[in-house]
């Protein structure tokens, strides 16, 4: 009895020390948490949060006064992220804020663009060139695809295009199938 | 869809577990002969429970039965209970036994590959703590005939004063705690040459069959030397110091399941130390608690618990003795994982 | 010379199956009725097209500049016809289209004049524009230029290069081929390498499974009489030729993953490239073929001296495609890719085609969980544990992944080829460190949107912070006419009275859009879904919303 014992109390001091010294090898501090929560945040700066930009729904969420699940560009993991960073429990993403879509990128029909410069005015990341009465163009490397510059575009000229695989972009895929594949992930695709 | 390497080694988990069961026949065998038939009939009732818990718990998890049953790992845990017990022992304590192991010491974790444990020994800790008189009683050499033996396992009377002995170990610790010196313990008929009568003959053939894995590269070199290594230098400086109340190094080598704990326990993979510094230290920390608990502990043998509280050491022994990395040689020594 | 050979751990032994393709000599393939000459076909940047569709070009000729120093040129292998530049399916796992020159040969084959370039004067600098001009580039199966591993780097000068024919996967023998038909020829380009690295000794290296080449390469070396020149054969055992292997097998030295191998005195090219340096720069010849291995599941496994740009199944037709072939393999059994499209062309990194059978390259049986049975550390020739790699690529954990070194695993295979639980544990470590890729693309690209969002905050803040100064001293110029509060309401009407001949004008411009883009596109931009349209309005409705939010907590900040 006394050495069941005896083992018990021995293994609870060997597990006691095992997570002791895993708290100190892994603890974890940097920067303050709105920096870490606008690092997972995907910056497409499109406002679907309900906030101007990417930072202000961050300080938002930091602040508590905004929930995890309200970026529709960051998608399913950008929630998850954002759970894991906070210690919060994941929830789907709130529909009320759009639905995540395939990354998208805007590209000007040159010939219809009147040079309005309207568009550039709404990019929030400065992402179109051009000048007044001249045709515009998106420099499609640094479209976030916000879709802020389609609304305001007088002649409609501008299109949401999906960005495609390339060789150089393509990835492996996981390896396994899995077992069963959720039906509504699958219409995903043609939302776009 | 499959991709490179298209070539694969003719290997499978089934034929390494296949063989780890084949290097047990020596031993087993040798039991059989010492101590009767009755282990033969403990092995047949340890496979036939920890196969009918694998398939439950397969299909109750959902999980391809048939695939994961012919990976034969039930068997080799199944095994490896019996022959951990004493032959005469109940038909329903080695039920309970091997159902604990494959339930709760493996399914309940994962399944295969996941458990932290060593389900055998997680089931003879299960055993030894629950029903600890039983568990002590082992036959003499030739004690009692054939259908005696299979009557007792299958729960017949027992009359077992007449038939069963102290195994060594037990014997060694009730001698010492009786005052007597261990020169004088070891004078009576339990023993033989250096450890228990008989029972060098079955360390010898656990050696044999360890020697087999080696041989197959089914287990590496790391965890039986620093086992035995460490076992015969903890038990030689305390013999050394007094004789008379230690044991000599040679009888803790060949006496109880050193050898087994050695070659098949220890090196189970699953819940082991993989890394080649990892397994050194895993091996010589069991060796050296089980012969603390030998000397000083209320048990007279300690690899069980020794083995299980080293499971729970090896996440933290794998992470800090990974092996550097090609080309990372020169950093400092653990800076290989981290 | 050298005295001693050094070893790797892990590695495994697989049958080699070479005999069957060395027993004929290399065949020089016919040219196909079109080649698709990719663009991008090396580590680096993408070529520009120096052609047009239409226009005829010579054997030998420029279709591709490099782009960019870390990139290489491109040139038609024959005289033809510019059909068409467009993306082609490429010899890639994923199957998917890159840009490439489609020519049609006009049988002629008459090469483009070659300009002599005397490289025994010419500077170090010099001789790499050449040869990166010439498209010369790695050919052992990497592909990156050679014209930047030809760079002794800061010290100016190298302790070894190394030249690799070593050749360790199985079914695979072009280099084994070349080394027993061309053997001066190679050992010529690796002097002239050894001279650009100022290399003090070459090692030509390769497996002792290649008796027939190792006497060529020998009696050729010593036909050169150069004392630091030397011909090594090494023990077989895969991947003995894998570059970091092969290296710390002759010297001794481990480069670790991300750095170069100059930094510590080596250099290592594979035999066809030095032949490829030496065309290039004695004859003035482009890359514009090479040797591929056809294998496998064919009638006739054999060597083939192909033009880039070949049709995989121009190859495969040649050596006779079993009828029960279920799949094709470009590189070797151990590493090579899946070829989802046969009508892929052939690439400067095509060493090798297989063809697999089910019976020849048998699916793998279904996977087990680990048992962390250690076979997989034990075998993996970077000192891995590959069984830590998989657990925390499986579960997604990249972090952790990195932590056990993911991007130092060289994907040789030899752990899932030991692997008793057969689990596919490099399409694991591939799967992860693509997305690794992929993350760390998005982050860069996240960042730049933060930072240019940031500036655009900025440069409207200080626009804002102009005007109202602006206004300030207007206001201050002028005599006080009107109350205190009289700037307020005077800058609200300015704007406004400002929009409205903007208004006039855009709906003009809108007008004429409107009917020049009915005439032009005939796109009916009314004939929005109403999804488009809900779209739309709460795009708007958000961005309302947001200006408003941004507007009221502009004072908090
Ligand atoms: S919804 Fe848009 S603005 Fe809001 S956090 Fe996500 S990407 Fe940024
Ligand atoms: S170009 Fe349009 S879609 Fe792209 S970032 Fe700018 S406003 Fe957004
Ligand atoms: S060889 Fe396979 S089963 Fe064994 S440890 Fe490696 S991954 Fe696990
Ligand atoms: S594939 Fe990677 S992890 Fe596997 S053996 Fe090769 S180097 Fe090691």
């Amino acid at each position: 009895m006394i050495t069941a014992l005896l083992v018990m109390a021995g293994l609870a001091l060997v597990l006691g020390a095992t997570l002791g010294a895993a708290s100190v090898l892994f603890k974890t501090q940097g920067d303050p948490l709105v920096d870490k929560i606008d690092a997972i945040l995907p910056q497409t700066q499109c406002g679907q949060c309900g906030y101007p930009g990417c930072k202000p729904y961050a300080t938002a969420i930091a602040g508590g006064d905004a929930d995890i699940n309200q970026c529709p560009p960051g998608g399913d993991e950008g929630v998850r992220k954002l759970a894991d960073l906070l210690g919060r429990e994941y929830k789907p993403l709130n529909a009320e804020h759009g639905v995540e879509k395939p990354k998208s990128v805007a590209v000007i029909d040159e010939a219809t663009c009147i040079g309005c410069t309207l568009c550039i005015q709404a990019c929030p990341v400065d992402a179109i060139v051009g000048a007044a009465k001249q045709m515009h163009t998106i420099v499609g490397d640094l479209c976030t695809g916000c879709e802020l510059c389609v609304p305001p575009c007088p002649a409609d000229c501008i299109d949401m295009v999906p960005v495609t695989e390339t060789v150089e972009s393509w990835k492996w895929r996981y390896p396994v199938f899995e077992l069963k594949v959720q039906p509504a992930t699958l219409p995903a695709k043609e939302a776009a | 869809m499959y991709n490179s390497p298209y070539l694969r080694q003719n290997t499978s988990v089934r034929r390494v577990m296949v063989t780890v069961l084949v290097a047990m026949l020596p031993a087993i065998a040798m039991q059989v002969w010492l101590f009767g038939i009755g282990l033969l009939l403990q092995i047949a009732i340890a496979s036939a429970t920890a196969l009918a818990c694998e398939a439950a718990m397969l299909s109750l998890r959902h999980r391809p039965v048939a695939r994961a049953l012919g990976d034969g790992s039930a068997l080799v845990t199944a095994w490896l209970i019996a022959v951990c017990l004493p032959p005469l022992l109940p038909w329903w304590m080695i039920v309970i036994g091997t159902s604990f192991a494959i339930v709760i010491g493996k399914h309940l974790y994962g399944g295969l590959g996941q458990n932290p444990f060593n389900p055998a020994m997680l089931a003879y800790c299960v055993l030894i703590i629950s029903f600890p008189a039983l568990m002590s009683q082992w036959p003499g050499l030739q004690g009692s005939d054939a259908a005696t033996q299979l009557d007792w396992v299958l729960g017949g009377e027992r009359a077992l004063d007449a038939v069963t002995g102290a195994t060594p170990l037990d014997a060694l610790r009730t001698g010492l705690l009786g005052n007597a010196d261990v020169a004088a313990v070891m004078q009576s008929p339990a023993f033989g040459h250096l450890a228990g009568a008989g029972w060098e003959w079955v360390a010898l053939a656990w050696g044999a069959g360890g020697l087999l894995l080696l041989a197959l590269r089914i287990i590496t070199w790391h965890i039986p030397v620093a086992f035995l290594g460490a076992m015969a230098l903890v038990s030689g400086v305390a013999w050394l110091i007094d004789p008379s109340h230690y044991a000599s190094p040679a009888f803790h080598l060949l006496a109880g399941g050193t050898m087994l704990g050695a070659f098949f326990i220890a090196t189970d993979p699953v819940s082991g130390a993989t890394t080649p510094r990892g397994k050194l230290i895993f091996a010589a920390c069991i060796a050296l608690i089980a012969w603390l608990i030998r000397a000083f502990g209320a048990y007279p043998d300690g690899i069980a618990f020794a083995v299980l509280l080293l499971n729970i050491c090896v996440p933290l022994i794998d992470i800090k003795t990974q092996p550097p990395v090609f080309g990372h040689k020169v950093e400092p020594p653990d800076g290989g994982a981290r | 010379m050298l005295n001693k050979l050094f070893s790797f751990n892990g590695g495994v032994k697989p049958d080699p199956n070479k005999s069957a393709s060395t027993r004929e000599p290399i065949a020089r393939l016919a040219l196909p009725p079109q080649l698709v000459i990719p663009l991008h076909q090396h580590i680096g940047g993408t070529p520009r097209p120096l052609v047009t569709v239409g226009s005829t070009v010579l054997g030998g000729q420029r279709i591709g500049a490099p782009d960019g120093n870390v990139s290489s040129a491109v040139h038609a292998p024959t005289s033809g016809r510019v059909v068409a530049i467009e993306p082609r399916p490429m010899p890639h796992a994923s199957g998917l289209s890159s840009p490439a020159v489609v020519i049609e040969p006009d049988g002629l084959d008459t090469a483009i004049e070659r300009e002599p370039f005397d490289w025994h004067a010419a500077a170090p600098g010099e001789i790499r524009d050449f040869l990166r001009d010439a498209g010369v580039v790695g050919l052992g199966g990497a592909v990156f230029p050679s014209h930047l591993k030809l760079n002794p780097g800061k010290s100016g000068h190298t302790d070894t290069l190394v030249i690799n024919g070593a050749e360790c996967e199985p079914f695979i023998t072009c280099d084994d081929m070349l080394m027993r038909t061309e053997p001066e020829n190679i050992l010529r380009g690796a002097l002239i390498m050894q001279r650009m690295l100022a290399a003090k000794q070459v090692l030509v290296a390769l497996e002792d499974n290649k008796p027939e080449a190792a006497t060529a390469l020998k009696a050729a070396a010593r036909a050169l009489g150069n004392a630091s020149l030397e011909v090594v054969v090494v023990p077989t055992r895969y991947p003995a030729g894998g570059a970091k292997q092969l290296i710390r097998v002759l010297t001794g030295i481990e480069v670790p993953h991300g750095s170069r191998s100059t930094d510590f005195g080596v250099q290592c090219f594979n035999v066809a490239t030095a032949l490829a340096v030496w065309r290039a720069l004695e004859h003035g010849e482009a890359l514009t073929r090479r040797i591929v291995t056809v294998a496998g599941n064919v009638e006739r496994p054999r060597n083939f001296d192909v033009a880039i740009g070949t049709p995989i199944s121009h190859l495969f037709a040649a050596a006779g495609l079993k009828p029960d072939t279920d799949k094709l393999i470009m590189g070797g059994p151990m590493m090579g890719i899946p070829l989802p499209n046969i009508d892929a062309p052939v690439v400067k990194a095509t060493n090798c085609l297989l063809a697999s059978s089910p019976t020849l390259f048998a699916p793998p049986e279904p996977e087990l969980p680990c048992i962390r049975c250690g076979e997989c550390a034990r075998a993996c020739p970077a000192d891995l544990q590959p069984f830590e790699l998989y657990w925390h690529s499986r579960a997604r954990n990249f972090g952790r992944a990195q932590e056990y070194k993911l991007f130092d695993c060289i994907e040789c295979g030899c752990c899932a080829y030991v692997c008793p639980s057969h689990i596919p544990l490099v399409d694991y470590y591939r799967y992860a460190k693509s997305e690794i890729w992929a993350r760390e693309r998005d982050k860069d690209a996240a960042d730049s949107a933060r930072e240019r969002f940031e500036f655009r905050n900025w440069r409207a803040d200080r626009e804002k912070e102009e005007k109202a100064a602006k206004l300030a001293a207007r206001n201050a110029a002028k005599p006080a006419v009107k109350p205190a509060d009289g700037p307020a309401p005077a800058a609200d009407v300015a704007p406004a009275a400002a929009e409205d001949p903007k208004k006039a004008l855009i709906e003009a411009a809108m007008a004429r859009a409107r009917a020049q883009k009915e005439a032009v596109a005939a796109k009916n931009t009314d004939a929005l879904t109403p999804a488009q349209k809900a779209q739309i309005d709460a795009a708007e409705e958000r961005r309302k919303r947001a200006s408003e939010l941004s507007g009221s907590d502009a004072p908090t900040e």
